[in-house]
Parts: C-alpha cells; sequence; structure tokens
C-alpha cells in the first residue's frame, strides 16, 4: 500500500527532523532511497528544483516524491496527485501537532520567573543564529562573482535604508540576473 | 477582510517568495507579521523564532502555526498553515508533472544567480535592528558571536545552541533569586 508508506514515511522526516532544511534532506534521502522510490539521480533533481523554487525544502521534496514514488508504480495522474496530497500532509503533521503544543505553553507561561529568564538568554542567542545562518550562504556558489557582491550590497542597502519590502528586493535581484547572466 | 483570510494571504505571500530554506522567510515574516499587521511585537518574533527552530519539522509550518494560533486559534492555525504550504505545493506539482526539465533552462538558471545573493543580504541586513530588540548589550555580546561561530565554524547543531541557551538562562535565573 504506497499510500500508507508514504504517510508513515514522511511523518517520520517531520517528526524527527529537526533543524530544518538541509538537515531534513538527508532523512528524506534514506527513506526515498529505501523503498525505490526514484533514482539517486532523480533526489539530486528534487534538491536542484527545490533551491530554484520557493517555499520549504521538506515540503517541496514531500510533494515531489509523493507523485514520482506513485508515478513508478504506474499510477494514473490523478493517483500521482493523490500521492502528493498524502506525502505532504504526512511532513507536516507532526509540526503542527508539536508546534501547537509548545505555543500553549509559550502563551500561558510567558510570564512565569524561569520560562522568562531562559527566553532571555534565548533571544540574544537568536541573534547569533541568524548571523549563522547568513554566514553559512556566503558560498561560492551564491556568490560567483562581483555582480553577485554588487547584487548583495543593493539589497543589503535597500534593506536597511531604504525600508524596501523584501518581496520587491527579490523581483529585482532576479531581473538583474537575467539581464546580467542571460 | 476577516482574520482568517488575511492569515492565508500573508502566509501564501512568504510562502511563494521564500527563496532558499527556513532562514530566508525570516525578513518576510518580519515585515509582514510584525510590521504590517502587528500580529506579534519584536520580543516574541524573536521567541518564535528560537521555537520554531527548536520544534522538529518545517521551520516555515512552525512560523504559521504559531502565528495563525496566536491570532485566531485552531481555525486560524489551519489557515495560516494552508498558506504557507500551497505555493510549494502547487508549484512543485506543476514540475512533477510537466516541467521535469525545468532545471535546464538557462533563463531560469539566470534569474536564480541574481536572486542568490539577494537572500543571504535580505537575512543579514536587519540583524542590528533584531539585536536591538534582543537587548543585546556591550556585555552580553559574546553570546550571539559565539554561537554564530560555533555554528558556522565548528558545525554545531543550532538545536544544541538553543538548548545550551535555555539552560544557562535557567541558572541565571537561579543565581539571581539567591
Amino acid at each position: 500500500m504506497i499510500y500508507l508508506q508514504l504517510f508513515l514515511s514522511f511523518f517520520k522526516i517531520g517528526l524527527f527532523g529537526f533543524g530544518g532544511g538541509y538537515a531534513i534532506l538527508s532523512l528524506i534521502q534514506h527513506e526515498v532511497l529505501r523503498y525505490g522510490w526514484m533514482t539517486p539521480q532523480e533526489f539530486t533533481d528534487i534538491v536542484a528544483v527545490s533551491q530554484m523554487t520557493p517555499g520549504p525544502i521538506g515540503i517541496n521534496s514531500a510533494t515531489y516524491t509523493g507523485y514520482t514514488a506513485c508515478q513508478t508504480a504506474g499510477m494514473s495522474d490523478s493517483m500521482c496527485v493523490l500521492g502528493s496530497v498524502v506525502a505532504t500532509s504526512a511532513i507536516i503533521l507532526p509540526s503542527v501537532i508539536i508546534m501547537l503544543i509548545i505555543c500553549q505553553i509559550y502563551l500561558r507561561l510567558k510570564e512565569n520567573r524561569w520560562v522568562e529568564g531562559s527566553l532571555k538568554a534565548l533571544r540574544v542567542t537568536v541573534i547569533g543564529l541568524i548571523a549563522a545562518a547568513a554566514l553559512l550562504l556566503m558560498t561560492p556558489e551564491n556568490f560567483i562573482d562581483w555582480w553577485s557582491v554588487a547584487l548583495f550590497a543593493m539589497v543589503f542597502c535597500g534593506t536597511l535604508f531604504l525600508k524596501m519590502h523584501p518581496i520587491l528586493l527579490i523581483c529585482i535581484a532576479g531581473v538583474m540576473g537575467y539581464i546580467i547572466y542571460n | 477582510m476577516s482574520k482568517c483570510l488575511r492569515l492565508f494571504a500573508t502566509f501564501f505571500k512568504i510562502g511563494a517568495f521564500t527563496l532558499g530554506g527556513g532562514y530566508a522567510m525570516i525578513p518576510l515574516v518580519q515585515r509582514e507579521v510584525v510590521d504590517n499587521n502587528h500580529w506579534i511585537g519584536e520580543e516574541e518574533f524573536l521567541d518564535l523564532i528560537a521555537l520554531a527552530q527548536s520544534a522538529p519539522g518545517i521551520i516555515a509550518v512552525n512560523t504559521a502555526v504559531f502565528v495563525g494560533y496566536k491570532i485566531d486559534g485552531v481555525r486560524g492555525l489551519i489557515m495560516s498553515v494552508l498558506g504557507a504550504t500551497l505555493p510549494s505545493f502547487l508549484i512543485i506539482l506543476m514540475i512533477a508533472m510537466f516541467f521535469t526539465q525545468f532545471r535546464s533552462y538557462p533563463q531560469v538558471e539566470a534569474v536564480f544567480k541574481g536572486i542568490r545573493p539577494a537572500v543571504v543580504a535580505l537575512i543579514a541586513a536587519p540583524l542590528y535592528k533584531m539585536a536591538k530588540s534582543a537587548k543585546v548589550t556591550w556585555k552580553n555580546m559574546w553570546i550571539p558571536i559565539a554561537a554564530a561561530l560555533l555554528i558556522w565554524l565548528a558545525g554545531v547543531s543550532p538545536v544544541l545552541i538553543i538548548l545550551t541557551a535555555i539552560v544557562g538562562g535557567l541558572v541565571w535565573t537561579a543565581i539571581d533569586n539567591l
């Protein structure tokens, strides 16, 4: 029963996928190759497609795997779409349940002296987490030439000084990329 | 527009324009949820990032759950999670069905060469303002710096850093109460 397998696999991935994005990818790789839902080459394609499309990598790969797994099993298009729905809901479900519990605890206890104390330390630390995220993305793959540096500087100033909307800046950077590199 | 619809529309927008993983959505969430809709405050936003990061699963979904639930209970949660998920779901479904060759179009690759460094700037630029609302001072500045270096250079898991910070905060509170 491929739907049940898809559901269980992606529920497991959602449950144990700590740290988001690329940390989840290795879990997905393990499950997907175990059941032979796709070849290692197809899996590499998912990673590439995920990097080029908006949205969380976890959702992207669940949707893609759900479809391809059913297709590999020789099912019809609409059954493949159902496979996508099953895999995507399965990866979301653990997040929703756990985060809902965390949320209720947080909203109820945030005034508590002990919780407040750890939140204070947490807030300061989160700044470091975000800085690390930016540093980790400063790779040769993301910064291929001086144009990249110029685009970085433009968006940095646009955000900091002109308070431009992030969506507008992403669109401008996309158009500039098309003009420069195409 | 009703609260539910606003939640759906806002997270749909966030989902549709988040390129490059969890942290890339931070500037968007900040602009839409904190600045434009005033659904949560600056401090609460930092708590949200820490919680969404330390809970298992997809950071974007965790964020949607938190904001949706806080604004309109379980109904709000369903709308915001649907909004955050639908754009990627629909786009990937289209690609899986029709454009398996999507990646090999040079035009697509060119657009993304422009967007990638932009996303890094979007994450880095608001750091100073966020540090102020997190009450980072000269005295405690070593904490975020150490956290960033440990993750960046030593490959320490952010979850471990968050747990350490929680324990540190509890110890600090205990000493303060002596």
